[in-house]
């Protein structure tokens, strides 16, 4: 525990047997594992090891920027991806550095643990010979006797362990010792760390998040499986099947913004359902805000972000009408610049083959407050203020019955390259206008819809890390603040009713500070009348 | 809510005037330096003369002049408070030193409230007021230990890094009023950034400590080394008891920074902890804080060894000021330059 094993003679004994060998190994591995030495050098292989993470994408937090990244770095990237760089955080070296130090951390723990309930029955050591010696000394002849002096000193002392002892010549001591609370707090405070790194790894294996885009005009989303959701990332033993029943309803999504464009507050106005509610069918208000997420049955629902989902009526040669407002994704996180893709089926046409030769896409920007440069659409604001969109519109065959699953946002280009899907129009449109294609479809851009994007987030043990954080901050402000200390008194009779008094004091600790406390104690039991011998305070004011 | 320009043009100037401050303090403890260098050439010819050892009160009187009889004298206790004067000029130096670190202080501590009330919300929602309020601590940290402690001497290289960071924050990174965005606006915004400015503006303070304990440590070793500066640094325990008392203050209330981030992450951003780059390089900061207390009750870890960890961990709060700010982008880059 304190490095200074070298388990050497161990060694020297154990050598004969292959067994024997054997376990002098492992006992010696132990030891040096739970060493002091082995803990800081294996803590600072912690933070070098942690260090690749904040300068290197990491794929549980941005998977696409670590695809352009091995796209950009070539052998380099591919090897960096190799050696796990990638997932730091989950890599076989990082978990190897991680787990050596929980075993040093538990190897340490369990023998400070032993010793230190025994020293909690352990008396303050014998007063030492020559209290001269210690850091902190100071001595004074009184004019009243030994009992006197004890007495007075053993009431100063109150909250300090002592112990009174008489020794041959007639002297009386007081050993007194304080501060136990330091190698308290100093346990706890691992023994903490210990429960929460134990409680961030269970959190790993069941948590789970999925992120899910929905419309605010009353859409609904249910915590039923995976499927529900657009992306979701689950924890080792999460399959999906467990997943807790709620449903959430998203009304209204308001974002208020400054005259500069800044955001200034988003809400979401939304509804759900959880536990007994989903039997009875009763939805419970609640307004969802960016540092305000709902928490039902232990899961939470947050509010990401947000965007838009321009409507776009289609009227066919004849007659009919398809309205679609499909969502398209911000591509500005500033100006909320969208881009996306809404897709129509020709009505009523049941040939396959007609069918998919008259499929329309309408793609390309939307700008919440439109500026034209020219003709080139850009957004000057977030702020649903003067909406517009550029679209190309293209009819053809979208590729949608491939059986290939296609994103929401764009069209299949490979049906573009195939000359199976192709532009038939490219108009600027403001809210309300129409264009007109060569056979009298007319397609209108007439109204906006918000979309929130939202995430549910599932994990068990969150409440423990908070709690185990706490008690380690608890246990480590008592471990740094609290100073484990000894002051001796010897009273020496000097004739009847005079007595020599001598104080010793000793900080086991390295914190410095003991000189105070120890001058003021020594000054009520001693008056003023001596000046210290030396105070020990080594270059400190106190 | 409206920013009120005219106190942040008021705040902006404190700001300026405090830094300009800081700067002309500076040179007089450089002064009180170049000074005493030649009062401590003439206690080093004195040497032999018996001191009066001072009992040691608790004000703050006592002369710069400590550290230079410790460096020099070998056979007198390290930085017992040894009263005779080595130069009246150099004092005075020290003296208009301090005085206008205070006055500094005052505007500095106006700067960051003229701010908030400008803005209407805690003054260090973006990087420029972060370094105002780090710096703010660091300087307020240094005026704590000059009190108990008899290092006035080594003030400049303390307020100096305060400079050139406020330097930077007021010319680089300088940011105009504004409200925040959405998710900056909780009140762990309050405790979580103000924790983590008040515990990196404390480490500055041990780690400038340390780089003057190496330098003490080296010249111990070969005197011929580092002798314009260990003549005038205070013995390395001083040092070392600085450094270790301020760390073991600051530690804990990184630690709290750290955890309330995290009850904070897990209200704004769906998660207590994600790896995010601030967020790693927080817990790298951490870990290497933790190696340094752990250094120093490991034998053959104290003294260097653990001067370096705490220099490193001093190094990593800088790095993520800076290099992952404005560098990489994660959750934490809100537009925090214009
Ligand atoms: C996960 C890794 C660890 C971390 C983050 C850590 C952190 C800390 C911190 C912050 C302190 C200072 C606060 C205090 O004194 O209570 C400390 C002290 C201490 N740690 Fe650890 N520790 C770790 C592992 C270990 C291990 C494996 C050992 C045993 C080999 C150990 C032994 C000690 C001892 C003896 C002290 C007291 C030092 C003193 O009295 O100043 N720690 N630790």
């Amino acid at each position: 525990m304190t490095g200074q094993h070298t388990g050497a003679d161990a060694g020297q004994r154990y050598r004969g047997t292959p067994a024997r060998r054997v376990l002098a190994l492992a006992r010696n591995t132990w030891r040096g594992l739970t060493s002091m030495r082995v803990a800081l050098i294996l803590l600072f292989l912690l933070a070098v090891a942690a260090f690749p993470g904040a300068v290197l994408p990491q794929r549980m937090v941005n998977d696409a920027l670590v695809a352009e990244y091995i796209a950009d770095h070539g052998w380099w990237g591919r090897l960096l991806d190799r050696l796990q760089f990638f997932d730091v955080y989950g890599s076989v070296w990082f978990s190897a550095i991680y787990l050596l130090l929980l075993v040093s951390l538990v190897g340490c723990l369990v023998p400070r643990s032993a010793e230190y309930l025994r020293s909690m029955r352990d008396r303050p050591v014998l007063t030492p010979r020559n209290l001269r010696r210690l850091p902190h000394y100071r001595q004074a002849t009184l004019d009243v006797d030994a009992d006197e002096v004890i007495a007075r000193a053993s009431t100063r002392l109150t909250g300090w362990r002592r112990v009174e002892r008489t020794e041959p010549d007639g002297s009386r001591t007081i050993s007194a010792e304080r501060g136990y609370l330091r190698e308290t707090g100093n346990l706890v405070f691992h023994f903490a760390l210990l429960g929460l790194i134990i409680a961030f790894a269970v959190g790993h294996m069941y948590s789970y998040e999925g992120q899910v885009i929905v419309h605010a005009d009353g859409s609904e989303f249910c915590n039923s499986g995976i499927y529900a959701y657009d992306t979701f990332n689950p924890g080792l033993t999460v399959d999906g099947t467990e997943l807790t029943p709620f449903c959430v309803k998203v009304n209204d999504f308001e974002a208020d913004y400054l005259p500069n464009g800044q955001p200034e507050n988003y809400r979401a106005d939304i509804e759900y359902q959880s536990g007994e509610d989903l039997d009875t069918g009763t939805w419970r208000p609640y307004e969802l805000q960016v540092n305000h997420p709902l928490r039902t049955e232990g899961d939470r629902v947050y509010l990401l972000g947000h965007g838009f989902a321009p409507e776009f009526t289609v009227t066919f040669p004849d007659g009919q009408q398809r309205r679609q407002a499909t969502q398209w994704r911000p591509n500005d996180q500033v100006t909320l610049l969208s881009d996306g893709a809404t897709k129509f089926d020709p009505p009523g046409v049941t040939d396959a083959t007609e069918r998919r030769s008259n499929q329309i896409a309408v793609t390309g920007l939307f700008a919440p407050t439109a500026h034209f440069d020219g003709a080139v659409l850009s957004s000057a604001n977030a702020d649903l203020l003067d909406p517009a969109v550029a679209v190309d519109v293209m009819r053809g065959d979208l590729g949608i019955d491939s059986g290939y699953g296609q994103s929401i946002f764009e069209i299949d280009e490979n049906m573009v390259e195939q000359g199976k899907l192709e532009r038939v129009a490219r108009e600027n449109l403001r809210l309300g206008e129409e264009l007109e294609l060569d056979d009298g479809t007319r397609i209108a851009f007439d109204g906006v819809q918000r979309w929130a994007s939202l995430q549910v987030s599932h994990d068990p043990t969150q409440q423990w890390v908070l709690a185990f954080s706490i008690v380690m901050l608890a246990g480590l402000a008592a471990s740094l603040t609290i100073k484990r200390r000894r002051i001796w008194i010897r009273v020496t009779p000097d004739g009847g009713t005079r007595s020599v008094v001598a104080l010793g004091g000793l900080a086991r600790t390295d914190q410095a500070g003991y000189g105070e406390e120890f001058t003021r104690i020594a000054t009520e039991l001693l008056g003023d009348a001596e000046r210290p011998a030396h105070d020990g305070t080594e270059g400190e004011r106190s | 809510m409206p920013v009120n320009e005219t106190l942040s043009q008021l705040s902006d100037w404190s700001y300026g005037s405090a830094t300009a401050i800081y700067m002309l303090a500076v040179v007089l403890f450089l002064a009180q330096q170049a000074f005493g260098k030649r009062g401590a050439e003439s206690a080093a010819r004195a040497a032999e003369r018996p001191r009066t050892v001072a009992s040691a009160g608790p004000s703050d009187t006592g002369v710069g002049g400590t550290g230079v009889a410790g460096g020099t004298a070998p056979g007198s206790a390290p930085g017992s408070t040894a009263t005779r004067r080595y130069s009246g000029t150099a004092e005075r130096f020290g003296r208009m030193g301090v005085a206008l670190t205070v006055l500094g202080v005052l505007l500095h501590l106006a700067a960051l409230v003229l701010r908030g009330v400008a803005t209407s919300r805690a003054p260090w929602g973006n990087m420029y007021e972060f370094i105002m309020a780090l710096c703010l601590v660091a300087v307020v940290t240094w005026l704590v230990v000059l009190r108990k402690y008899t290092v006035r001497h080594l003030s400049a290289y303390v307020l100096l890094p305060v400079v050139v960071l406020l330097f930077l924050g007021g010319t680089l990174l300088y940011s105009t009023a504004t409200p925040v965005q959405p998710a900056l606006q909780s009140y762990w915004l309050v405790i979580h950034v103000s924790t983590a400015a008040v515990a990196s503006g404390i480490f500055l303070i041990p780690g400038v400590a340390s780089i003057g304990y190496l330098l003490q440590s080296a010249g111990e070793r070969n005197p011929a080394r580092f002798a314009a500066m260990t003549r005038v640094l205070p013995p390395k325990e001083t040092l070392d008891r600085i450094a270790y008392r301020t760390t073991v203050f600051a530690f804990p209330l990184f630690t709290f920074g750290v955890i309330a981030g995290a009850i904070w992450a897990e209200a704004a951003w769906g998660r207590f902890w994600g790896w995010d780059p601030k967020e790693t390089v927080s817990f790298i900061t951490w870990v290497i804080y933790a190696a340094y207390l752990h250094a120093r009750s490991t034998a053959g870890w104290r003294g260097d060894r653990a001067a370096v960890i705490n220099i490193l961990g001093f190094a990593v709060v800088v790095f993520n000021l800076f290099f992952i700010n404005l560098v990489i982008a994660g959750l934490h880059s809100y537009a925090q330059v214009d």
